[in-house]
């Protein structure tokens, strides 16, 4: 007999099973939204992304990047191009002897590996966590230098 | 014509009692109604979107649309604009005449079948077509011929997704059709009427109320004059309530036809968790694959306005329609005219054209957001679940519940009274549960037992194709020759 009434209970288990679905679903009409309102509000990146690139600056405004190209020889995408030119002391960009004249990353050609940033020997280029990049062009994708480098922070924006 | 006298144009047309107007002002009357059903119709399917989506993600965590507009509440007019501008691609190989004409087969019966389903009591502004004696048959006619838009769309679509769709759809709704009009049947039982506003109000034309638990044999609804001002209030009593309407009727009869109603009407517009005709993952997207801009959107409008239409009728056979969840909310008793001296004609407004159509749209709103909750909670049904669930399930606890009405009733108009008719059929429905439940837990036993008895067995090798031992057949023994 107790058997019976065991029977009993898993058929009333099966018929209950929707209903007690619909209200665990109904509980979730109060709880906290688990996506958020996007472009207002944003969950922190990670520590370690690696999205658009900077070129940084030391402290006194000068360019970290020598020109030594070492980053388009590194890239595995052949997204950097890298024109070096001799510093003078009348034009000083960077403290070494050569400088990046034109330093272009095409953006859509990048596979955001990071090798740049581990093969550059002053730590001028890293990958920060900017990730909205969408333009209507693909010439709008090939960022040059003015786009990459740091503002100087010893100079007045002029924008 | 005479009796027109002495009114005013305004008078004719909106608050004049309806024995007192011109024939002209009928046409006016009648041309309204049908404004304000097929336009209630359309100014609320977009809204319905809207609640749709949003309720939708916040049962699954999301924030949902919430950009177009307050709240996202523009998102249907943008999606609208956007499905209108669309290129209207018609397939190369379609059959052309049925193909264009599908979308507005199942679209127009939706839209026709607004005109026998009341927002109040008036037997002038009730519904589109207040007082037709054959509303719910009207309503299951027009019903059954929206199922015809799917079916040619799918056949004259030429493509075998569209018609595996149509053909989902036929057969659903066939063996759904079944369970729903059991379940009207019962109602029609309980009532005693087809007409939609006897059915609310409870006063059947065969003058026997079955009654219920507390008003026992009285209608729910008394007719009251204000003064002799020619005005009526349709005063629902202190005494009635939400317990008077026809789900808690023949309890708990009434409630199993309300629940069969339920299930029918997610099936009848084809949505989760019976959305088989359109089920993405299986069909592409069913019977509309090949339909596009603004074919598409009346195809989706129709689902929608079924919805409403659907949950309209499911609450003017079972929920008290424009009643409210207590007799004194419901209207202005007809009393106020002496003792706050307000005028008939704007009690007779307010109760029909406010409080009336107020308990109306708050039971449709709850009724939409349980088709939507439904939607966010179960998975869809195989297709022989789905049959077994109509075949099996639907269609027999339905008859059986409908014999036991018609036996409650019959006992309760032989004796005159409601405890020996309900009492006998109280005895032969526990009879027939009790048989269920004993054989549906033997063959739950014999699974149970069936798994333990696997649970314990040893492994032992067994052939991939035949577990039982062959059983060898040898020729008989010979007879021995002496």
């Amino acid at each position: 007999m107790s058997e019976f009434f065991e029977d009993v209970k898993q058929m009333a288990r099966e018929v209950v099973a929707p209903f007690k679905g619909l209200g665990i679903v109904g509980s979730k009409i109060a709880e906290k939204k688990t996506t958020v309102s996007y472009p207002e509000y944003r969950r922190p990146m990670g520590v370690r992304a690696r999205w658009r690139h900077v070129l940084n600056r030391y402290d006194n405004g000068l360019e970290k990047c020598i020109g030594c190209s070492l980053c388009a020889g590194a890239c595995p995408a052949n997204a950097i191009l890298v024109v070096a030119d001799e510093n003078t002391d009348a034009a000083r960009f960077s403290p070494g002897e050569r400088y990046a004249k034109r330093y272009e990353i095409n953006m859509i050609r990048c596979i955001y590996c990071g090798f740049c940033q581990e093969s550059c020997p002053t730590g001028a280029i890293e990958l920060k966590d900017t990730f909205e990049m969408a333009e209507s062009t693909r010439r709008d994708l090939i960022f040059t230098k003015e786009m990459l480098l740091v503002p100087d922070p010893n100079h007045e924006r002029v924008d | 014509m005479e009796a027109a006298e002495g009114l005013t144009v305004l008078q004719q047309i909106f608050t004049a009692p309806g024995d007192q107007i011109a024939v002209w002002a009928h046409v006016v009357r009648s041309l309204l109604r049908i404004g304000i059903g097929i336009g209630f119709i359309l100014t609320i399917v977009p809204g319905l979107i809207w609640l749709e989506r949003r309720l939708l993600s916040w049962f699954q965590g999301r924030l949902g649309p919430n950009r177009v507009g307050w709240q996202g509440l523009a998102q249907p007019i943008a999606d609208g604009i956007k499905l209108f501008f669309k290129e209207d691609i018609i397939p190369t190989n379609v059959d052309k005449t049925l193909y264009i004409i599908a979308p507005a087969v199942a679209l127009a019966p939706v839209l026709m079948s607004v005109a026998v389903l009341p927002w109040n009591g008036s037997p002038n502004w009730g519904a589109v077509a207040p007082g037709l004696n054959i509303g719910i048959l009207f309503l299951l006619a027009v019903a059954s011929i929206e199922v015809y838009g799917v079916i040619l769309a799918g056949w004259s679509s030429n493509n075998k997704y569209s018609l595996l769709g149509g053909l989902r759809a036929s057969s659903q709704v066939i063996s759904y059709e079944l369970g729903m009009g059991l379940s009207v049947i019962a109602v029609i039982l309980m009532s005693g009427t087809l007409a939609t506003q006897e059915i609310v109000m409870g006063t059947g034309s065969n003058g026997f109320n079955p009654g219920s638990w507390f008003s026992d044999g009285q209608g729910l609804i008394q007719v009251v004059p204000i003064g002799s001002t020619g005005y009526d209030v349709y005063e629902h009593s202190w005494k009635s309530g939400i317990w008077d309407f026809n789900w808690l009727r023949l309890f708990p009869f009434g409630l199993i036809a309300a629940f069969i109603y339920l299930i029918s009407m997610l099936a009848e517009t084809n949505r989760a968790p019976f959305d088989l005709p359109e089920a993405e993952t299986e069909l592409v997207a069913g019977f509309h694959t090949e339909y596009s801009s603004m074919k598409f959107a009346m195809f989706f409008m129709g689902e929608y306005a079924n919805m409403l239409i659907v949950s309209a009728i499911a609450i003017t056979l079972f929920f008290g329609g424009w009643l409210a969840p207590w007799g004194v909310m419901s209207q202005i008793p007809a009393s106020a005219h002496q003792t706050l001296g307000l005028p008939a004609w704007l009690i007779n407004t307010i109760n029909m054209a406010v409080l009336a159509p107020f308990w109306f749209g708050i039971k449709l709103f709850a009724l939409i957001c349980f088709f939507i909750w439904v939607r966010a909670t179960l998975p869809r049904l195989r297709y022989d679940m789905l049959m077994n669930l109509g075949w099996k399930g639907i269609l027999p606890v339905g008859l059986v519940n409908v014999s036991l009405i018609a036996l409650s009733l019959a006992f309760q108009e032989l004796y005159g009274s409601w405890w020996i008719g309900q009492g006998i059929a109280w005895v032969v429905s526990l009879a027939i549960v009790a048989i269920l439940i004993t054989y549906k837990a033997a063959q739950y036993g014999k699974r149970r037992r069936g798994a333990a008895a696997a649970a314990t067995t040893d492994l032992v090798p067994v052939s991939p194709i035949r577990r039982e031992p062959v059983a060898v057949s040898v020729s008989p023994a010979q007879p021995q020759e002496v």
